[in-house]
């Protein structure tokens, strides 16, 4: 099936010599690493994980595309790059469960579920019920200590609290990805992304309604 | 005379799996395939030269190349 793909951009000129000019957004893997890197030194950072919750939904909600997870994002991108060019990936077919949309809307409801866990946790230190956790949680059950990142707030420790889980989200659906890229292919972390998941429904959604 | 019947290759995308992230669109030599409406990938068959780059980067392996008749 893959013998003789690589001639194929030079019999097709039409096609070819486009697709290898980068555009900018080709390069939002940097930003993908520099967060999960800054989330090391300064907590505080995990606020700007926001964007990777908000520009797809934005997307599929206004312009009812995936435009995110086909262009913008660098999560993905870092996955093909370290699955793909530096060959950290078996690039086996997925199992037929982890494509199944009962796994996938499965797993959106699961990682809800423990988002808005993460958000009482916020709450209570906000209402002042709870000290607050200078740790990153990792696959929802491993506490790490993290107290080298975190260096005072200006405003309330609520707001630490929550860099602190949301940043364990993060980094706990980056271990889940790096964990199925290597024994899948290099995006197999697409496939059962919450976000993607979840935009892919609005678009469903959105274009039925049109 | 013996009619010479030729067979083109194709990618299909089983749509109702399809996830929609678009690894294929970013693949493809020849801009054959894309993501239509958000919802699956769609391969545009005059296009496709069957080459099965796509169907190697699906992450959910949701896409096939097919013989068809010319």
């Amino acid at each position: 099936m893959c013998s003789g793909m690589s001639g194929i951009r030079d019999q097709y000129p039409g096609g070819g010599s486009m697709k290898s000019e980068k555009k900018w957004y080709d390069y939002l893997w940097i930003a993908s690493a520099a967060y999960l890197i800054l989330g090391f030194f300064n907590i505080m950072f995990a606020w700007l994980g926001l964007l990777c919750f908000f520009i797809p939904l934005l997307i599929s909600v206004i312009k009812g595309n995936k435009g995110y997870c086909n262009r913008y994002c660098g999560r993905g991108q870092l996955f093909a790059l370290l699955g793909g060019r530096f060959g950290l990936s078996r690039k086996k077919d997925i199992p037929g469960w982890m494509k199944s949309r009962w796994f996938r809307y499965g797993f959106l409801i699961f990682f809800f579920v423990m988002f808005f866990q993460m958000l009482w946790t916020t709450w209570l230190v906000f209402a002042g019920a709870s000290d607050l956790h200078q740790t990153v949680k990792l696959l929802w059950t491993i506490r790490l200590p993290w107290n080298w990142a975190y260096h005072g707030t200006l405003i309330h420790e609520g707001m630490a609290q929550f860099a602190f889980g949301f940043y364990s989200v993060m980094l706990t659906s980056t271990i889940l990805g790096l964990f199925t890229m290597v024994l899948f292919k290099p995006r197999s972390w697409c496939v059962y992304c919450p976000m993607g998941t979840m935009t892919q429904l609005i678009c469903r959604v959105k274009n039925k309604e049109n | 005379m013996e009619q010479i019947r030729r067979k083109r290759r194709k990618a299909f995308v089983e749509e109702k799996a399809c996830v929609a992230c678009g690894c294929c669109a970013k693949v493809c030599p020849v801009s054959a395939i894309s993501v239509w409406k958000g919802i699956t990938a769609k391969v545009d068959q005059s296009k496709c030269v069957g080459c099965g780059k796509c169907a190697a980067e699906c992450p959910a392996s949701v896409i096939s190349i097919r013989e068809v008749e010319a």
